[in-house]
Parts: structure tokens; sequence; C-alpha cells
């Protein structure tokens, strides 16, 4: 067998993924942790499944990066970018700034030259986005205080990598030509005014093609009903802003993340998210397996203190320049604890960064070897750190919660309490009432011209399949209070339901239901608040019909009220007697059959010869019986 | 001419032989709105400015009801609590119903008689009406002598028929301006206005 048939090796990824990551999860340990141990342990240095193949591996999946920018910038509206530009450039900047000036000093102090000492500060000064970002949003850290610093942290380190790939050749002294040590790119040739005007037409380009091009795409697409074309746009989308980027030199992953917020408005939001997810879980994945395997061992072995020593020490490094700036942007303690933990590492640019200065010959060879070894055991350590953080610092703070740092929640994106999943004449009725009402809701909708009428309404409408459990994911099914079920498939409607029983047993369902067969299915799964689409309106016609006959409106309304309850008795009854029965499938005659029980059933008690509250007639009896006793 | 608005309430019309007689009786007396509550918001709904207007437009306000445990029935509360709204009905600036008359056209199941301290009901029905005489005080109204049909209970259908004609002349008579309502504030009962006995039986 070949073992380096891609098959072969994509069992081999996939088997590692599947057998390491529950188990570092059973433990506690994190998915990203499980990655990197799979890495590891089918790496080179123990099973050696994967050689040197790693480092090519690394760099596709270094894509999954791009598109976690990609999703990323979607969760972001431009307004809220906006708000965070202080925490961004701010902390960001110094954060940048501090942890290179102190790691250039140390390499200097170190016997490094001046300029790779600049280079080391720079490059080690950076924090992995993947791991980081990752972990918060596994413990679902993201939204408290240190998590969003953390977010803007790495947001302005992702740009920070452009100046620095500028900066590098000059630090070098010319030992190389800019131009060999890049891909090609159409800015080389051209003179600066030049190159800043192709950076800025790629950028342009992007936010028109986003605010313009998209959504119409994305119609024709919806208009075509083949799904496996949303999730080929969504990747093309991610593709072609990666390729134009690299073609103008600029990093991918910037331009993926400006793509992601030029999108965040959009109704396909949702749509894009839950396609692109996967990819993105994978080749994160991907990468970190790479990581793992890309861990020379035997560098490690020759000169452990060394190493683990540059490990420790860069890390402290860091996380005291963090700690420093987390008190002077007014972290509480123990949100600045977990700042500082999170960025405390050493990122993936940084071997990106490595493998370029190493070819404009700025930091030797085996240094560069070493450093290597060096970021990926501190990105292995991250999720470590962060464990330690969560079962030993966290717990010591809990009881300042109450007045701690959760900000407000809304910070990275609303979260409505109440999705809508089909926005028809049935669903509609009810999300204008919500909204009328001042309830914020989520619309989830599957007929592409009405979400486009409607978003040209400006309510907001998302295109997508309810029944997906990722686009409810993608609609804030975790943090949302009701799910609305209005969809008009009988059997979208079941799936939708059981999807949300399933994974999100806190929310609450209202679901409309068609035919009474609807109804039994709704009542065997366990739904409470089902609503019969026709009820309401068939019996308001029929009090209405009462009147005109001369019946008495209060009468009249209340008969219906009577009719409408004693209905729903009956048809729980019903449902009960076909569960003995085990009758699932209803024929055509059965179907009559309960229409006929139901009739039977319909000899309605009025109130008003019933009741004897309001004029009651036996208290006339009585007194006229004891007048004549 | 006075003008008479009178506001119905009865939840169960279909059941009273007296307000059944009462409405026919009234039937087609011009210069007399008749309101119909229970008809109109059969939810309890209530248009609070059609309401208002109606007020607005009337003299003498009489609340013709069952007296359901000693008061009115459920949409009459309502109507009171909705309608007579702060700065319009009473408050400094709440003076439009300001010179206007309020009183209630009762039916009552027991005899006269039940409504003394040595009866069933221990209280006159004029003291458990005060909860509307004040509501007309202090909505600058002037709360007239309740008009009151005894001993339904034990009416037939001939006993219905006379208390409802005389139902009929009262109304008459007060948008005539043959009682007025001046008159009837001196008097306890509206059922001396007509020299007619309270009590059938």
């Amino acid at each position: 067998m070949n073992q380096h048939s891609l098959l072969f090796q994509s069992m081999v990824y996939l088997a590692a993924a599947i057998v390491f990551v529950p188990l570092a999860k059973k433990m506690g340990l994190g998915a990203v942790l499980g990655y990197l141990i799979a890495g590891v342990i089918i790496g080179p240095s123990v099973m050696g499944f994967i050689g040197k193949e790693g480092e090519d591996i690394m760099h596709f999946a270094e894509f999954g990066v791009v598109m976690m920018l990609f999703l990323i910038g979607m969760e972001l509206e431009p307004t809220l970018l906006w708000r965070l530009r202080t925490s961004i450039l701010g902390l960001g900047g110094l954060q940048v700034l501090g942890s290179a000036a102190a790691i250039a000093g140390l390499a200097y102090w170190l016997g490094q030259p001046f300029n790779a000492s600049l280079a080391l500060g720079m490059i080690l000064s950076l924090s992995s986005t993947a791991i980081v970002l990752q972990t918060l949003n596994e413990k679902g850290w993201m939204q408290t205080a240190a998590g969003q610093s953390a977010f803007s942290v790495l947001l302005f380190q992702d740009i920070a990598v452009i100046p620095m790939l500028a900066i590098f050749p000059l630090l070098a002294n010319g030992a190389a030509s800019t131009a060999d040590l890049h891909e090609p790119s159409l800015r080389d040739n051209l003179p600066a005014w030049g190159q800043t005007l192709v950076v800025l037409g790629a950028v342009a380009a992007i936010v028109v093609a986003g605010r313009y091009l998209v959504n119409p795409l994305m119609r024709i697409i919806a208009r075509t009903r083949v799904r496996e074309l949303f999730t080929a746009t969504a990747l093309l989308m991610v593709v072609a802003i990666a390729v134009l980027m690299n073609l103008v030199g600029l990093s991918s992953a910037l331009g993926a993340f400006l793509g992601g917020v030029v999108l965040a408005n959009s109704e396909y939001r949702h749509e894009l998210e839950s396609d692109i997810e996967p990819f993105k879980g994978l080749l994160l994945g991907l990468f970190f397996i790479a990581v793992g395997a890309s861990i020379d061992f035997s560098l490690i072995k020759e000169e452990p203190l060394l190493i683990f020593g540059l490990v420790l020490g860069l890390m402290v490094i860091k996380g005291v320049v963090l700690t420093i700036l987390g008190k002077i942007f007014k972290l509480s303690t123990d949100q600045n604890l977990l700042f500082a933990f999170a960025l405390a590492d050493i990122g993936e640019f940084a071997f990106v960064l490595l493998a370029f200065s190493n070819q404009v010959r700025l930091i030797d060879g085996r240094l560069s070897a070493m450093l290597t070894a060096i970021v990926a055991i501190s990105m292995a350590l991250t999720p470590l750190i962060m464990l330690l953080y969560e079962k030993v610092i966290q717990p010591r703070f809990t009881r300042q919660i109450p007045h701690g740092d959760e900000r407000s929640s809304d910070e990275i994106h609303e979260k409505n309490p109440v999705i809508i999943a089909g926005f028809g004449r049935f669903g509609s009725m009810t999300g204008r009432f919500l909204r009328a009402n001042g309830i914020k809701c989520t619309i989830l909708d599957m007929d592409s011209d009405r979400v486009d009428a409607l978003h040209n309404l400006g309510i907001k409408v998302y295109y997508g399949d309810a029944s997906r459990y990722d686009l409810l994911v993608a609609a804030g099914a975790a943090d949302a209070k009701l799910l609305i079920v209005a969809t008009d498939q009988s059997e979208q409607t079941r799936q939708i339901v059981e999807l949300a029983q399933k994974y999100f047993p806190h929310l609450q369902l209202l679901v409309r239901a068609q035919q009474v067969e609807d109804t039994f299915e709704l009542m065997d799964q366990g739904v409470l608040h089902i609503y019969r689409e026709t009820v309401d309106t068939s019996l308001r016609m029929g009090a209405d019909a009462l009147r005109m006959l001369g019946v008495r409106a209060y009468h009249s309304e209340r008969a219906a009220r009577t009719f409408f309850r004693q209905d729903e008795r009956t048809l729980k009854g019903l449902s009960a007697m076909r569960d003995d029965k085990k009758q699932y499938l209803v024929s055509m005659r059965e179907r009559i059959e309960e229409m006929e029980k139901l009739i039977a059933s319909d000899r309605i008690k009025t109130w008003l010869d019933e009741g004897q509250g309001w004029d009651a007639s036996s208290i006339r009896d009585e007194v006229r019986g004891e007048a004549e006793s | 001419m006075a003008r008479v608005l009178i506001n119905f309430a009865h939840p169960a019309l279909e059941k009273s032989r007296v307000h059944q007689q009462l409405l026919a009786a009234i039937k087609g007396v011009k210069g007399i709105t008749f309101n119909d509550l229970y008809e109109w918001y059969p939810d309890l709904d209530i248009d609070v400015a059609r309401e208002q207007q109606l007020l607005e437009r009337h003299d003498i306000i009489l609340l013709q009801h069952p007296f359901y445990w000693y008061s009115a029935p459920a949409i009459i509360k309502q109507w009171m609590d909705l309608v007579l709204e702060h700065g319009w009905a009473y408050g400094h600036t709440g003076k439009a119903l300001q010179g206007k008359y309020l009183s209630n056209i009762i039916s009552a199941g027991s005899a006269e008689s039940g409504y003394h301290p040595e009866g069933k009901h221990q209280y006159p029905v004029r003291e458990f009406l005060l909860p509307f005489s004040q509501t007309a005080a202090l909505c600058n109204m002037q709360y007239l002598a309740p008009y009151v049909i005894y001993g339904v209970h034990r009416m037939d259908i001939e006993d219905v028929r006379g208390a409802a004609q005389h139902y009929r002349n009262l109304l008459e008579q007060l948008r005539d301006d043959k009682i007025t309502p001046e008159a009837l504030t001196r008097l306890t009962y509206m059922n001396e206005a007509l020299q007619l006995p309270s009590q059938t039986r």
C-alpha cells in the first residue's frame, strides 16, 4: 500500500482526530490540545505516519486560519469594529510594541545581532489567533472582558503581520532582494504610488463585491435549490479573496476578515457561516495536527533546558507585558490573568515569519529550527495554561463574579431571544406582532425572494434551512429563549422540532401544525405548544356568523372559546387512543373516522344552559319554592 | 330636552326576562341613546375614545344592569376603570363630565323588604351603590336617585311588562324634562318620582 497516497493520508489525519479529540475533550483538555496530541502521535517523533510533508500540510491548513478570520469578520458589524477601535489600536498596538521591545532586548542581551533581535522581537510578540480564539470560544469566554480584549489584540496582530513582512527585508540589509522572497505579486514591478493604488483597489474590490455582488449572486444560487452550490459559493468567496490578496501581496487572512466584515449585514450571513464552519473546523484541526507533527523532538532532546527555559522565559515576558497593559486598560484581576494567560503563547504567524526571515538570511537555520520548536511547544502549552486558569485560578475569583466583568453579552453580535423559522403567511404575522411589541427576532426563511423583499423593508431575515443544526447554531439557538416553528412543510417542522429537542433542550417550542395528523405527530414528539393553523380564524368566522344570525356577541365569543377548548381536549384524547393502537400511518378512511369522532363530540353544552352564575334559573325556582311552601 | 345615555350591561341577556322586556319597551324611544356594552365589547376591550365621546354628547348617564353581588356585571367596572380617565374625568384638568348626571337602573332578585336592617341583605340598595355615587362626585357629576326594580325572581311576565312600561315612562319624562335631575337629587330612589309602587308585590 502506498503510504503517501492522499486517501491514506486523509485516513491517518481523520482517524487521529477522531481518536484523540474526543479523548482530550473527555479529559477536559479541549479540542485544540487533542489535535496537537494527535499531531505529535502520528508525527515523525512517535509513530512516523507523517514526516516531512507535515510542513506542506501546515501551509495548506493555514487556510483554516483564513476561514476563521472570514467567520470572525462576519460576526463583526462595522459599527462594532469602530466601537472596539480603542482596544484594537491601543491595547493591540501597545502589546505588540511592548512585547517586541522586551523580547528584542532579551535577544540582543543573549548575543543576537541588533537587526535579528528586532525581527525576533516582532516574530515572538505575536500570539496564536487560531488556538486562543478556538479555546476562548470553546470555554465560552469570548464575551467576557478578557475575551474581548484578547480578540482586539489578536486582530491588531493579524494586521501587524503585513508591515512586518515589509520591514524584514530592510532589516536584512538587502542581503536578498524582496522580489524573490515571496510569491510574485502584481505589486512588485510598480512604483510606490502604484503599489498603494493596487492595494487600495483590491480592498475596494472586496468591499464593492461584498456590498453589491454577493446578494444578487446568492439569490440566483438560492433559486436553483441545489444545496451544495451554496457551499461552493461560500468556499469560492473565501478562496477568491485569498487569491486576490496574494496577487497584490497582502495577507489573505486580513482580506478574508475584511470580506467577512462587509458581509456581516447580508441576509445570507447565517447561511454562509454554516457552510464554511465545517471546513474551517477541519482545516484548523489539520493545522493543529501539523503543528503537533512539526515539533522536532530530537532538537528538544539535545537542548531541553535551553528550549524549555526559552519557552518559559518568553511566555513570562509576554505575560508580564500583558498584565501591565490589562491593568492600564482597567481589567479586573481575574479577567486580567485570563487575558495574560491566553495571549502569552507565540502564534502560528511566527512559522510564516520565521521561514521568511530565514529566506532573507536575517536569522540562521539552526536558531530558526529551535524557535519553531519553541513556538510549537508554547502553542501546545496554551490549552494547558487555559486549563490551569479554568481549574485553579478562576475558582478563586468565582465569588466576585456578580460585580465582575461580564460585559453586556451583545458586544460581539446581538442575540435575539426569539428565533422564527419560516416567515410565510403564518410566521410573518407572529413575527410582525412580536416586532410591534419590541421583541427582537432572528428570522430564518427558505424563500430567497421573500428574504430579499423583507430585507428591503429593513427586517432582519436570513436565508436558510432551519432543520440544519449548524444554521440553528448560527442563528443563536444556544442563547435564544423561544423557537417559533412556522414552516409550511410538515416534514421540515418535524425535523426542526427533533433537532431542537435534541440539541437545545432549553428552547421553548411554539409549533405551527397544519393538518390534524401533524398535530398528532407533534403531540407524539412531546411538543406542548401546538398551534393548528386555521383553528382561530375558522372559529372567529363561526362566531361572527352566530352574531349575524342574531346571537349576542358575548355569547358568540364565549361559545367559540368553549368549542376551542373542547376540541383541544378531544384531540388530546384521540391522540392518546392513537398511541394505544400504535397507529402511526393514518389512512384516508381513518382520517374520516377521526373527523367523525371530532364532530360527534361537538354537542356543545353552552354555558348559558349549564352555568348558574349570571341570572341563575335555580335561584328563581328556589325563591318561588319558598313562597309556595 | 335632556340628552339621555343608557350604558347597558348584561352578560347573559338571553336568560334575563326582565331586561329583555325593558329593552323591548324602550326600543325606538327618540332622543335616548342605547349603548349595549357587552355587544360592543364581547372581549371586554373597551374603545375608550368612543365611550368618552358618547359621554360628552349626553347630559344624563344611566347604567342599566342586573344587581349582581350588590354591584354591576364585570364590564361596568372595566368601563369605569378605562373610560373615566384621570385628566379627563377627574383631577385638576379633568372637567369633561362637569355638570352631568349619573345614575343606576337596577334589577334586583329580592323584594325591597330584603334590603333593610332586618332583611336578608341588611342594607338598602342605595348604600350598596356608594361606589357609583362617589365616583360621580369625584368626576364632578351629580348622582341621581337610582331606579330599582325589586323582586324580579318572583315576577310573572305580566309584572315584568308593567315594570317595563313604567321604565319607558320614566325615561320619556326625563328626556322631556318633566322629571328634572334637580328633583331627582332630592329623592332616595327614582321610583318615587313616578309615584309608583316600587314593588309590585
